[in-house]
């Protein structure tokens, strides 16, 4: 390229950021049962962080870093939602009936664990699924 | 509870996110949505039996009692709006494997094709106003990408104001679920329906029940809010107009009957005597006048689907359960004929490749079979007895005689002889006349077009000549919708 | 407070008709999200603008305040991300294939 932009800045800071970004999104996504958070916002800024470093490093470079197919990331989202609901039909309970229990995990201690953060897998999936694909559609239709 | 009446929604849930995983592969995307269609018939002819067995059958989802859960709730008219869904999703799905184009098969045509259905199928089940608002959020926007889908220029245009249209459509929605909340708190339509009654609706709910009216309306394409549907539903090749046709503005119906008849029931002589016959009749006139002055064939059927959205929102007005059972008929009849009508113009338009009939002319002799399934969902559709379209109408304009309602009964009855007239004008021009078609043409075949087709002429013709059981089930289920405490005790187990 | 909002809602809710009924495309896309904006807001008010503890049982606070229309305002925020995200791309390919982004050019021909 001839006209290449000077963005040294950008191209050093956004790994650092991206990390950060990354990592407040993934405590976003485990703290959405009793506090604020969740598998939307969570997925959202998940989102927002690859479309950062596809803004820095262009398409071709990040199609070839994360090959994701996003529509296929959106099925599995919601095939996983959808799935959580049936564990519970399969026990014979209402559909989405939410199951629980408390698990000793090294480092973290006692955690709770709910059938209803495997839901908000799906979710998470979905949301930068389908974030990716809609604004990657515009995207590469430009290129 | 019955975990079974979730199905209609989770089923085609997942196979249409399992179809997205096909979406490179034609043939493999036909076989398992073929299937699939054909299992949902299944699954819901069970339900409308289950459905009849034991009147009202709920899912508290997540096991969270109602008022507080989501809940769904399958009574006798869900499960009967169902079932007519899965047929037409059937039929249309069936005449698109030998219509669509390839280019919109990989553009995930069919996953869009089951998600509408589950906005539908939700619709139809749920207990819950904030929910019915999902589902038809989720109804809307796979119809917005279907509508779109194949990206012609007209339909780029025509679709970006219908979105834009049901955007604000869905912002009123929010709105008047915002005020019924506040006066009530509650948003569970049970509930909902006790507390109106406890208070004896007072001005403020009959305002916003007048809100609901106008944001159903929109989507079911009533008087004032009717200009969108001609247009929009002219992009999109016949299989999707003629689902859209059999289907989404029914869902509007229905959400209007559903709320008329369980919680704004108090005000009869204001909201359903007042504004809802009156809309009707401007509705039915505006549309047959529409249909009369059109000479496309898609157009003259867009202008008949207001035309007769009129029909089932006016037996809803005159409420006396001979009318809602009318009502109830006439959608089960205007669904199916509708469909067939959309889908026999599709195969018409395969033949000749055009929908303006003048251009077209004499397809009766190459084309007998065609011709007269036309001639027979035609006729159904205007009225002629022995056929369904009589005997559903005849009920709504005798109980519109019995109420004392002469002029929507008047109205009803001259835009009956209009909606013939304008069959006959297709009739004569398309099938009638001297033959313009060139040699291929005439010796094209759509056999495969027309077996899809062919069980919804049959339905339309089984409706009529089995009148009497079909009517007693109309109004077996009116007299239940008509008795709001049925579907409170068993949603609130009282 | 409630009738601070009010007039913050209908503000919002003017300026999105006002966008509306622009003939720019993008401006009216930039309409329809005032328009939930302000939807959302008075789902807020109309339940009441509350300012108890959040309804969870270990908070033991004096008043809680009524979790479903907030639940209802995200539910709706997320529908309307989705529609958002579907009438961007339609917009744009809109103008890709028109051209054009006046609405008045949109108008379609006089004999349809």
């Amino acid at each position: 390229m001839i006209n290449q932009p000077n963005d040294m800045m950008f191209r050093v800071f956004i790994r650092l950021i991206a990390i950060i970004v990354v990592t407040f999104s993934i405590y976003l996504f485990f703290s959405g049962h009793n506090a604020p958070g969740g598998g939307f916002i969570g997925g959202l800024m998940t989102a927002i962080a690859i479309l950062v470093m596809y803004l820095v490093f262009g398409t071709k470079t990040m199609n070839a870093a994360l090959p994701f197919n996003y529509p296929y990331m959106m099925s599995i989202g919601l095939l996983v939602a959808a799935g959580t609901g049936i564990i519970s039909v399969a026990f014979g309970y209402p559909y989405l009936k939410q199951f629980f229990d408390y698990f000793q995990i090294p480092i973290f201690g006692e955690v709770e664990l709910t059938t209803a953060l495997i839901f908000d897998l799906g979710v998470y999936l979905l949301v930068v699924g389908s974030a990716m694909t809609f604004i990657l559609s515009i995207v590469e239709d430009d290129s | 509870m019955s975990n079974l009446i979730i199905l209609p929604i989770i089923f085609p849930f997942i196979i249409g996110a399992v179809l997205i995983f096909f979406s490179k592969s034609s043939r493999a995307q036909r076989i398992i949505s073929g299937i699939s269609a054909l299992l949902m018939v299944g699954i819901s002819a069970y339900l409308a039996v289950l459905a009849f067995q034991q009147d009202t059958v709920i899912l508290e989802s997540g096991d969270w009692v109602a008022p507080y859960g989501i809940i769904l709730v399958l009574d006798n008219l869900a499960a009967l709006m169902v079932l007519i869904t899965s047929i037409l999703a059937a039929s249309c799905l069936f005449f698109a494997f030998g219509t669509i184009s390839k280019k919109r098969e990989k553009y995930y045509f069919y996953p869009f094709y089951f998600f509408l259905i589950v906005g539908v199928n939700g619709a139809f089940l749920t207990g819950d106003i904030f929910n019915l608002f999902v589902f038809f959020e989720v109804m809307l926007l796979a119809s917005y990408v279907l509508i779109v889908n194949g990206g012609s220029k007209y339909q780029l245009r025509e679709s970006f104001k219908y979105v834009i249209l049901n955007i604000f459509g869905s912002a009123l929605f929010i709105m008047a679920i915002a005020w019924i909340y506040s006066v009530t708190g509650t948003v569970n339509m049970a509930h909902l329906s006790e507390r109106v009654a406890e208070i004896n609706q007072p001005g403020i709910v009959t305002v916003i029940a007048v809100m609901f009216f106008i944001v159903f309306g929109a989507k079911g394409a009533l008087f004032p809010l009717y200009f969108w549907l001609p247009k929009s539903y002219y992009g999109p090749p016949a299989a999707l107009a003629a689902l859209f046709g059999g289907l989404l503005t029914k869902v509007g119906i229905y959400a209007i009957i559903r709320m008329f008849t369980l919680v704004f029931y108090h005000e009869p002589l204001f909201t359903h005597k007042g504004i809802i016959v009156t809309a009707a009749g401007f509705t039915m006139l505006l549309g047959v006048l529409g249909a009369v002055s059109q000479f496309d064939f898609k157009r003259i059927l867009s202008y008949h689907i207001i035309s007769q959205v009129g029909y089932m929102v006016m037996g809803l007005g005159i409420f006396t359960p001979l009318a809602v059972a009318g009502a109830i008929y006439y959608i089960v009849h205007h669904m199916f004929v509708k469909t067939a009508l959309f889908l026999l113009a599709g195969a018409t338009e395969k033949i000749t490749g055009t929908t303006d009939i003048k251009a077209m002319g004499g397809l009766i002799k190459s084309q007998p079979v065609l011709t007269w399934s036309f001639f027979i969902a035609a006729i159904s559709l205007a009225g002629i007895p022995p056929l369904s379209g009589f005997f559903s109408k005849f009920p709504i304009i005798l109980a519109g005689f019995q109420e004392g309602q002469w002029v929507i009964s008047a109205v009803a009855l001259l835009v009956g002889l209009l909606t013939l007239i304008s069959m006959m004008k297709i009739f004569g021009y398309v099938f009638w006349g001297e033959n313009k078609l060139t040699e291929r043409q005439n010796n094209m075949s759509v056999t495969n077009l027309l077996i899809p087709i062919a069980p919804l002429v049959a339905f339309s013709i089984i409706l009529g000549f089995a009148a009497e059981p079909i009517f007693t089930y109309s109004l077996h289920i009116a007299e239940q919708i008509l008795e709001p405490s049925n579907y409170v005790n068993a949603v609130l187990k009282e | 407070m409630e009738i601070v909002m009010s007039a913050v809602i209908g503000l919002i809710f003017a300026v999105a008709i006002y966008l509306m009924l622009s003939r720019n495309i993008i401006r009216v896309l930039i309409g329809t999200l005032m328009l939930s904006h302000s939807v959302h807001l008075i789902l807020l008010t109309m339940s009441g603008l509350q300012r108890g503890a959040p309804p969870l049982l270990f908070l033991e606070a004096g008043a809680y305040s009524d979790p479903l229309p907030q639940a209802l305002i995200l539910t709706a925020i997320v529908i309307n991300f989705g529609v958002t995200a579907f009438v961007s791309v339609l917009v744009y390919r809109t103008y890709k294939e028109h051209k054009t982004a006046d609405l008045y050019d949109l108008r379609g021909a006089k004999d349809e």
